[in-house]
């Protein structure tokens, strides 16, 4: 740690005296920084106020029409009385607890998959996880067994939705993605042309494009009388289209591996598919992390686009409490303001994590 | 991978699957065999199809689909829902993932014959207006020449909008906006001096949207003819024949002051003739459907007449009389075809 030479002297005196140095240096450096603070501060103060007033001092929780037209502030008692609406759409409203219990327990296994990095112990146990808990989660969504009713995926919405659609992507599209890239760098021909086709083609046309086409043009070509399920062709779709992002991230990281890893797996003697699972994925994945990482919080926040073929996820159910009643429809801000929040706060987590994880796997390189 | 097999899938059966459609009563056999009618419903639109706070499908056009359930299996809440944008409606029809589409669909000709539709009934009469704030000091939409007007893009509303402007010779300025709680509050706000949209729309945006609903007038102009009601898939006759006599129960029913709450005792008490025919105290109507002869009586007491359907959604959520919509005899177009 060379850089402790230059760290200045640890400052002495009161916090009052530190504050005025610490801003001196930092705040009001020369008349340009000058400037630039006080134009923040001064925009801060008018930004800030209203919003504040807005959302919290002149807010309502009150669940009523009657009690937000009275408030001056925001009506949180349109999120309020709308809760379970909005959290799970049109599933049946007794049995709201499975997609609960779900979403719960889908959050458990990502948790303990992510947690696998810090715990080594845990990664055994990652691919059993989700071997058992796919199901589960699909007996309780579906149901039809076990005494509980059938709920036709029609009816499934809300947050359940969205994690179900943007986990299920990441599963699937990881993968598929990785053969992609693969089949890109490869030497064998029909492969590369098929990998190279696939991911331009993909990657050429809009995510909604894709799901128009699943959603509208597919069932036009089945014979009649066959459907297959609209949330299955979403998912695919969803698959399909973040898969030639993630190629391309892949290939990224596979460019970036120097040429005396590859020839260090062939003088070993290991095989294609063994170098690449014990020399180079590991570092062209780890080199990647933050772009993956930025294509899976793109992912999620795509999901939302499944409301143009009628599938509520989390925004969906949001648009579906608002037209619940007219009276609620003005309240829109609100609404949107919630879903932004969670949303945010998903996004966040996942950048959070990756910040980590980065973290994690280049303590090899710091020593 | 996944595509592939379920094409290979779908390739095997369909043999199967042209040989059953050959026959008639295919959709009818596949609701008795599934025990709930799929029904196609909007997104959201108060009044006609929404969720209410408990997640449960609401409005007339969930009416007509609960109807329909109660006439052919004797329960309204057989029913499953399948909420589809409008792009999607049809191809849900054609493909057979739904059985009958209750979605605010506009009956025209190219859609009853080119893509094999057939429309069974008008459970909504609506119509495009236009909505103006009384600043404007305008009357008549024939004085609205140089106007701004707000629209919703790719509707039938905009085209019927430069359609109108254009026969009276009149310029107008659109400005399109795609989603509705903007291009609401984009009027509200003033940024146009007209917002058009179907008189429905209109009527519940100014009770709703706006801070003080008398400031906002409707023009007398209607200038379209939106007609809307529940479509079925052609070939099956049968299936089409027992949704349009659902709906038209419950219109008869209306006539005849049939409710929820008196069908038992008109089906004891009533010596009408019409009455007793419509209820089954004199059998033949069931018969003649292929229905139980309860049918009618299981409508009206599970869901209502269409003057009880009309007053719980569309009234008590929209605040819209029934005008175009009220029985022929108070002077509207709803006219239901005698059940004998």
């Amino acid at each position: 740690m060379s850089e402790n030479a230059k760290l200045p002297p640890l400052p002495t005196g009161t916090f009052a005296e530190r504050a005025i140095i610490w801003s001196k240096k930092n705040l009001f450096d020369g008349w340009f920084n000058t400037i630039l603070t006080l134009g923040s501060i001064a925009f801060l103060f008018w930004l800030i106020p209203p919003i504040v007033e807005w959302a919290i001092v002149n807010a309502t929780l009150s669940p009523t029409i009657e009690g937000c037209a009275e408030a001056s502030g925001a009506c949180w008692g349109f999120v309020n009385a709308n809760l379970r609406l909005i959290l799970f759409g049109t599933y049946p409203f007794d049995e709201q607890w499975r997609p609960l219990l779900a979403m719960i327990l889908l959050m458990g296994i990502i948790c303990g998959s992510l947690g696998g990095v810090k715990y080594p112990g845990m990664r055994k146990a990652i691919i059993p996880m989700w071997v058992i808990g796919v199901p589960i989660i699909a007996i309780l969504m579906w149901g039809g067994v076990f005494g509980l009713t059938y709920v036709q995926n029609s009816y499934w919405g809300g947050l359940p939705l969205t994690l179900i659609l943007s986990s299920i992507g990441v599963i699937f599209a990881f993968p598929f993605g990785l053969l992609l890239a693969l089949g890109r760098q490869s030497h064998m021909p029909a492969i590369k042309t098929v990998s190279v086709v696939y991911i331009e083609v993909i990657r050429g046309v809009p995510l909604i494009t894709v799901l128009f086409m699943a959603s509208v043009m597919f069932p036009l070509f089945l014979p009649d009388g066959v459907t297959i399920d609209k949330l299955l062709r979403a998912q695919i779709g969803i698959i399909l289209f973040t898969a030639a992002y993630l190629a391309e991230v892949f290939r990224g990281g596979l460019q970036a591996v120097p040429r005396g890893q590859f020839e260090a797996g062939d003088s070993l003697a290991l095989s294609y598919w063994q170098s690449m699972r014990l020399i180079i994925l590991p570092q062209a994945l780890r080199l990647v992390i933050p772009p993956t990482v930025n294509s899976f919080i793109s992912m999620f926040k795509d999901t939302t686009l499944v409301v143009i073929i009628g599938l509520f996820d989390f925004l969906g159910t949001v648009k579906l409490a608002l037209r619940s009643d007219p009276a609620w429809t003005k309240y829109y801000v609100e609404g949107y303001a919630f879903a932004a929040a969670i949303f945010f706060l998903i996004c966040f987590s996942m950048a959070k994590y990756s910040a980590y994880l980065e973290k994690e796997l280049r303590k090899g390189e710091q020593r | 991978m996944k595509i592939q097999t379920i094409l290979a899938a779908g390739a095997m059966t369909v043999a199967a699957v042209a040989a059953q459609n050959a026959q008639a009563g295919a959709v009818l056999d596949g609701i008795k065999d599934k025990g709930f009618v799929q029904c196609g419903v909007n997104t959201g639109l108060p009044g006609f199809s929404a969720a209410n706070a408990e997640g449960k499908w609401e409005g007339i056009d969930v009416d007509v689909c609960r109807a329909t359930a109660a006439a052919l299996l004797g329960d309204a809440n057989a029913v499953q829902y399948t909420p589809l944008t409008a792009a999607q409606r049809f191809t849900a029809l054609q493909s057979g993932e739904i059985d009958i589409l209750s979605r605010n669909t506009t009956a025209t000709t190219t859609r009853d014959a080119k893509l094999g539709l057939t429309f069974v009934g008008v459970n909504y009469y609506d119509g495009q207006g236009f909505l103006i704030p009384k600043g404007l000091g305008v009357s008549s939409a024939t004085e609205l020449d140089g106007a701004t007007v707000c629209v919703e893009p790719g509707t039938t509303t905009e085209l019927n909008l430069a359609d109108y402007f254009r026969a009276k010779g009149m310029s107008f300025e659109p400005v399109v906006i795609e989603n509705i709680n903007e291009a609401t509050a984009a009027f509200f706000s003033g940024r146009c001096d007209v917002y058009t949209t179907d008189a429905s729309g209109l009527a519940s945006i100014r009770t709703q949207m706006a801070e003080n609903p008398a400031d906002y007038v409707i023009l007398p102009e209607i200038i379209s003819k939106e007609p809307l009601g529940p479509v079925v898939a052609q070939g099956d006759e049968q299936w089409s024949d027992i949704v349009r006599w659902a709906f038209t129960a419950m219109v008869e029913a209306e006539e005849y002051g049939v409710t929820m709450e008196n069908v038992d005792d008109m089906k004891a008490n009533s010596t009408n003739p019409g009455i007793q025919r419509l209820l089954g105290v004199t059998p033949g109507m069931g018969e003649a459907l292929g229905l139980d002869e309860a049918w009618a009586y299981n409508i009206i007491k599970q869901v209502g007449n269409y003057g009880e359907s009309y007053e719980k959604n569309v009234t008590a959520k929209l605040g819209l009389e029934r005008g175009l919509n009220a029985l022929w005899t108070d002077g509207g177009l709803q006219y239901a075809w005698p059940v004998r």
